[in-house]
């Protein structure tokens, strides 16, 4: 009995260094990255998550939002986020499945947490990184109140936000992890 | 044709209207009709210089250039004046002028090679300057160790290479739209380009970093005025993609990701992060705004597909095509590209009858894994009205849908991932445009809207 479990273990061990051949057989590198301090990393990451893994200390206002909507946004996203030269952001009026759908952040975004990510890291296209942190959440609290997301009382932070409740959220079809042959 | 040695007796038609067996290449002293494009009809008349009448005309024997020194070396080759024509053809954000496209001329070139200054671009916010001796490459997350590279190291790294295509989700989203673009192949198709692409597999880096136990994805992201970030899955991070520094031999153009591109063979554009700054290894996607409000289509239920990574086979006829002309009847050689994310093109077939009869075409060898493909294929036009197209078929048995087949399948609005057969008409004038076939004529007599999407991706 002991001999057999042996093998079986051997052959298991076998089997998994065989389904492995990449990793098994390419080549090496000479090993130059330098090693990186989590204080550092931290400078670097602006990548936010859903669940609100990522976003900052600060906060803002639906009214703090719409002061700088107006003066950094509006010029391409238009009255109300109505869109111009830039993408419509609120106001969708004919549904997804019409014949002229509007994609705003309402009406199809599937999470609010994006939205604070864009903003921090692209936005305004003239000056990208210029906004603070609470002047981005700020901006994000009015779009999603634009939006009816939010009521114009509420404060957006890093707790809040991932709260939003988004109305397309589960609208959306994941091609790659269900089926492969898209 | 009157003015060559073409015997219609050499002639063995595999196909309706006209379409001759591809063997046909093979034989001696087969000679084409000549197709011209609009631009070149009329700068061939604006080009005639006064200079050549001076001396008393243009001698064919010891034409001018014989009887003078040539120029000097360059230390950067550029094309002849007289392709000045072979051009990229932006359209960008009025207000963001970074913020757009340019196509690549396909109906101009041939082979399966991009050059470098034609290959497509599509860029969010702009070109960044970036000085590469102050590029860093960061690499943290779920990683065993959290580790930065410069572009020197990289360059110290062993080295692959690898010809493929990269072609942007949105390409030929024209097609999606009411009316055929009046646009030529390549400024409504030319979101696609090929080259060889050489630098350093990710997974060597992956292994020098080491990866914990729920690594899933990874977020890459670039270092321009956008900040691109895209989530790509571990699989295709660990099997193919390239960290790419040069591009058709010479280093990336700042336009193609200048120092450092990540390059995912077969995979949508987006996902081919130019100016690649930091990888962060993850347990799931980061939902960023290219890959929910854009770059997802959108369906007749209402639901959008998302996570649409992969090109699936498309191909179409480069010559003739949209705007071109076609001189006088006789024989033509059709010539196209074909390509596929899921592999290599097995076939390619050619119609001259609109759709009903289809015969294959000569392949250009190589033919390589997810790479352009050249098609071509010998045609007798009898100078009637014809409709001619193309349709590929991938290693995988994939067969590129007609676009009626589509339209019914993805509704209108999916704006990404248009991949259907694309009809070039000719007019017994021999003037080539763009026609949709007769039965998805979607226009009625009080529909005036052409329904353009908007947007850029």
């Amino acid at each position: 009995m002991k001999m057999k479990k042996h093998q079986t273990i051997l052959i298991l061990v076998l089997i998994a260094v065989g389904i492995k051949p990449l990793i098994a057989e390419q080549a090496k590198g000479p090993g130059l990255g330098k090693a990186i301090a989590p204080e550092e990393i931290a400078q670097w990451d602006i990548s936010v998550f859903p669940n609100g893994e990522g976003l900052p200390e600060g906060k803002g206002t639906v009214a703090e939002g719409k002061k700088i909507y107006q003066q950094q946004c509006l010029s391409c996203h238009g009255e109300n986020g109505l869109g111009a030269t830039g993408d419509q952001l609120a106001g969708a009026q004919m549904a997804l499945t019409s014949d002229y759908p509007e994609q705003t952040i309402g009406s199809y975004w599937p999470y609010a947490t994006t939205v604070f990510d864009v903003v921090r890291r692209s936005m305004p296209m003239t000056v990208p990184g210029s906004l603070t942190n609470n002047e981005v959440y700020a901006v994000t609290a009015y779009l999603l109140f634009l939006n009816n997301l939010i009521s114009k009382d509420d404060e957006m932070n890093a707790t809040t936000l991932p709260k939003v409740k988004m109305p397309n959220e589960n609208g959306f079809i994941n091609i790659y992890e269900t089926d492969e042959k898209n | 044709m009157a003015e060559n040695n073409n015997k219609d007796a050499d002639y063995t038609y595999v196909a309706g209207n006209g379409l001759i067996d591809r063997r046909l290449f093979l034989k001696r002293g087969i000679q084409f009709g000549v197709i011209s494009t609009l631009a070149s009809t009329t700068s061939s008349i604006a080009s005639a210089k006064p200079e050549d009448n001076i001396t008393g005309g243009f001698n064919p024997a010891r034409p001018p250039w014989m009887n003078q020194m040539g120029g000097p070396f360059s230390t950067y080759g550029m094309p002849s004046k007289y392709e000045d024509d072979v051009l990229r053809f932006p359209t960008q954000n009025e207000s963001v002028p970074g913020n757009g496209v340019s196509w690549t001329p396909l109906h101009l070139m041939e082979g399966t090679i991009t050059p470098n200054g034609l290959h497509y671009e599509r860029h969010h916010n702009g070109v960044p300057q970036i000085e590469p001796k102050k590029h860093q490459l960061l690499i943290h997350g779920l990683v065993k160790t959290d580790l930065t590279f410069t572009i020197d190291d990289l360059l110290r790294y062993p080295m692959q290479s690898r010809i493929c295509f990269i072609e942007c989700g949105g390409n030929s989203n024209a097609g999606w739209n009411k009316l055929p673009s009046r646009a030529e192949a390549g400024y409504f198709n030319g979101m696609a380009s090929c080259s060889e692409w050489t630098g350093v597999p990710l997974s060597v880096l992956l292994d020098e970093t080491g990866l914990r136990k729920k690594a899933k994805w990874i977020i890459a992201e670039g270092a321009d005025a956008f900040a691109m970030q895209m989530s790509i899955p571990i699989e295709k991070a660990l099997d193919d993609a390239l960290l790419a520094l040069y591009q058709n031999g010479e280093r990336i153009r700042p336009e193609n990701g200048y120092p450092l591109r990540l390059v995912l063979p077969g995979w949508e554009g987006v996902l081919n992060v130019k100016w690649l700054r930091r990888l962060k290894v993850t347990n799931r996607p980061v939902m960023a705004r290219n890959e929910t409000s854009r770059y997802t289509e959108l369906q007749p239920s209402g639901k959008a597909r998302m996570f649409t990574f992969i090109i699936e086979a498309k191909s179409l006829i480069t010559s003739p095509s949209a705007n071109m002309i076609l001189k006088q009847p006789g024989l033509y050689q059709i010539t196209g590209l074909a390509w596929s994310g899921r592999g290599r093109i097995k076939q390619v077939d050619v119609s001259a009858d609109g759709g009903e009869t289809w015969a294959p075409a000569e392949l250009q060898e190589p033919i390589l894994d997810r790479s352009f493909t050249r098609f071509r294929m010998p045609w007798n036009w009898n100078g009637k009205p014809a409709t001619i197209k193309s349709r590929a078929i991938d290693e995988t048995g994939y067969v590129q849908p007609e676009r009626s087949e589509l339209v019914k399948q993805r509704g209108r609005h999916g704006f990404f991932h248009y991949n259907a057969i694309t009809n070039w008409h000719i007019d017994s004038d021999g003037f080539v445009s763009h026609v949709y076939d007769k039965n998805e004529d979607e226009k009625t007599s009080n529909d005036t809207d052409i329904g353009i999407d908007s947007g850029w991706d």
